[in-house]
């Protein structure tokens, strides 16, 4: 029998602590849309998204309505286009197009894939489409895009590095009129995941099936509210434990979800993201369960200590309450989408060098963080480059997001509205890497023993 | 199959002969009712059979939220709160 104490506490969650299922994301593989003609090619990508997501926005809504759970996001992700660029050849922007009209057909809230995988070189594709990368995303709406430039088994090219510096500057500036909202939109990755549902990084990877479903979980609001409810003298062992409870069920909640929308739809369910997604909603922030663990503000020392006890919780509660996890998994810390983060920042007590520090110990990486317009590009480069080697050495994924405030300075605020908030423009250390950066070249794999 | 129906807020007179002639209404049995103070709220929860319900969870949820004014109504399929608090 049902516990009447278990159904008003999921009653609270979804009312009171902003427990949702932040994405319901359909996996699409275009390979076989490959054509030496890019008009031809064009049109089977969106024949293809149109028939195989035709029923993923009301089917995710028919399970909202039967469960009473929020489903926030409907999206698709899809081969990364330089694959298919390399087949046809042709403006890729053409690509970006037909990928944006079926987003609008289907009616999802964006589609990722606009991406090339460059972490050991380019291939036939691959730089055309980077190059196109600021155009697309200025004449698209929902379109999303990531470059992956590094790997732990391939190291670092530094040519493609080199190229994203100024790519990231100018998509920030063919969209200045609209908040440089193209930045945003584009994600610089290390061992970028083949299923993540996530976006902007989200892709169907080469090696994924035709079509599946991923599932992304969220919840910081959850667990910062069982967290409100400790004793300030429960150890850390016992926060560690409230952290594990409290990720299984809202993970059994995105399993539940998962696999009835995969049935219905019926394609295969691929993974559930774990991962605590913040919003700019109050309540809904990452910030605030580090806060509420013990620290006076977010970026105190002890962060990045407690960061990594949250993130490591969340993924062993998680693991038990699904059958397949993969994605990002872990906790999020986008400056601007946290209510806590953008506090912290504003505050001064949140820099960016603490912020790539914490990078190490959890999800993603830099991620939504709004620097001065005129940082040089060879500086966003560098940060690029840095994240990388944390995700390269540490095994693990790393990212930048990073969108540069055209004409705004340093203690300014960039306010984009919705999902993505406002983030103060952050101090950035502008002491010139210029000639690393210009050297070019790849990093090499580094050594998988004699860890130290 | 079930569904539980989750009624909180003030209490009134007559909530519980409104909330159980909507689902009659619906076809649905009303097999359980528990009533209780939670944290701070009056609730009542009610476990419904919809297996031979006529219309959809959707509709009922709409149905009561019209009938029972001033009250905060949700209408859940059970199998959220079996997956979310049982192994």
């Amino acid at each position: 029998m049902i516990n009447v104490n278990d159904i008003m506490e999921t009653i609270t969650m979804i009312q009171n602590e902003h427990l949702d299922i932040r994405t319901t994301t359909m996996g699409i593989s275009l390979l076989d849309c490959a054509d030496s003609d890019i008009s031809v090619s064009c049109n089977k990508v969106y024949d293809k998204i149109c028939s195989r997501a035709e029923k993923l926005v009301s089917t995710g809504e028919a399970i909202e309505k039967k469960y009473g759970i929020p489903i926030v996001n409907k999206r698709i992700s899809v081969t990364p286009i330089a694959m298919l660029l390399g087949a046809s050849g042709g403006d890729p922007v053409e690509y970006a197009k037909a990928l944006d009209k079926a987003a609008d057909q289907v009616g999802v809230n964006f589609i990722g894939g606009y991406s090339a995988l460059v972490h050991k070189g380019f291939s036939p594709g691959d730089k055309d489409l980077i190059l196109s990368i600021p155009e697309a995303l200025a004449e698209t709406e929902y379109v999303c895009s990531s470059v992956n430039v590094g790997s732990t088994k391939s190291g670092i090219n530094m040519d493609a590095v080199s190229m994203m510096g100024g790519i990231i500057r100018q998509a920030a500036e063919k969209t200045r009129d609209k908040q440089c909202i193209g930045a945003a939109k584009l994600v610089v990755f290390c061992n970028a995941p083949e299923d993540n549902p996530f976006m902007a990084g989200a892709f169907h990877g080469a090696g994924e099936p035709d079509c599946v479903l991923n599932v992304g979980v969220s919840g910081p609001g959850v667990v910062r509210a069982a967290l409100s409810h400790m004793n300030e003298t429960d150890d850390l062992t016992a926060v560690a434990d409230m952290i594990k409870r409290t990720a299984f069920k809202i993970t059994r909640m995105g399993q539940l979800v998962g696999a009835e929308a995969s049935e219905a739809l019926g394609i295969p369910f691929g993974i559930i993201d774990l991962s605590l997604a913040p919003t700019p909603a109050i309540g809904d922030s990452v910030a605030h369960i580090l806060e509420e663990i013990g620290l006076e503000k977010c970026g105190a020392c002890g962060t990045t200590a407690a960061l990594a006890m949250l993130n490591d919780a969340v993924k062993k509660g998680g693991v038990m309450a699904s059958s397949n996890v993969g994605g990002l998994s872990g906790a999020f810390i986008p400056v601007s989408e946290d209510a806590g983060m953008i506090d912290a920042a504003k505050a001064g007590t949140l820099s960016i060098e603490k912020l790539e520090a914490m990078t190490a110990v959890c999800s993603v990486g830099l991620d939504m963080i709004v620097v001065p317009g005129d940082t040089p590009e060879d500086v966003i480069s560098a940060m690029i480059a840095d994240e990388a080697a944390i995700g390269m050495v540490n095994s693990k994924t790393t990212a930048v997001r990073l969108i540069p405030a055209v004409g705004l300075k340093d203690g300014d605020e960039l306010d984009f509205g919705g999902l993505l908030g406002r983030g103060p423009v952050m101090k950035v250390n502008t002491t010139s890497p210029a000639k690393m950066i210009a050297r070019g070249g790849r990093i090499p794999a580094p050594m998988q023993s004699l860890k130290n | 199959m079930r569904a539980v129906v989750s009624v909180i807020g003030k209490d009134m007179v007559g909530i519980l002969a409104k909330v159980s002639s909507t689902c009659a209404e619906a076809n649905a049995n009303v097999i359980e009712v528990t009533q209780s103070v939670v944290q701070e709220y009056f609730a009542m929860i009610m476990i419904i059979d919809i297996s031979k319900m006529s219309i959809s969870i959707d509709q009922l949820n709409d149905n009561l939220k019209k009938n029972v004014e001033g009250m905060e109504i949700h209408v859940m399929h059970e199998d959220i709160f079996n997956s979310m608090h049982r192994i």
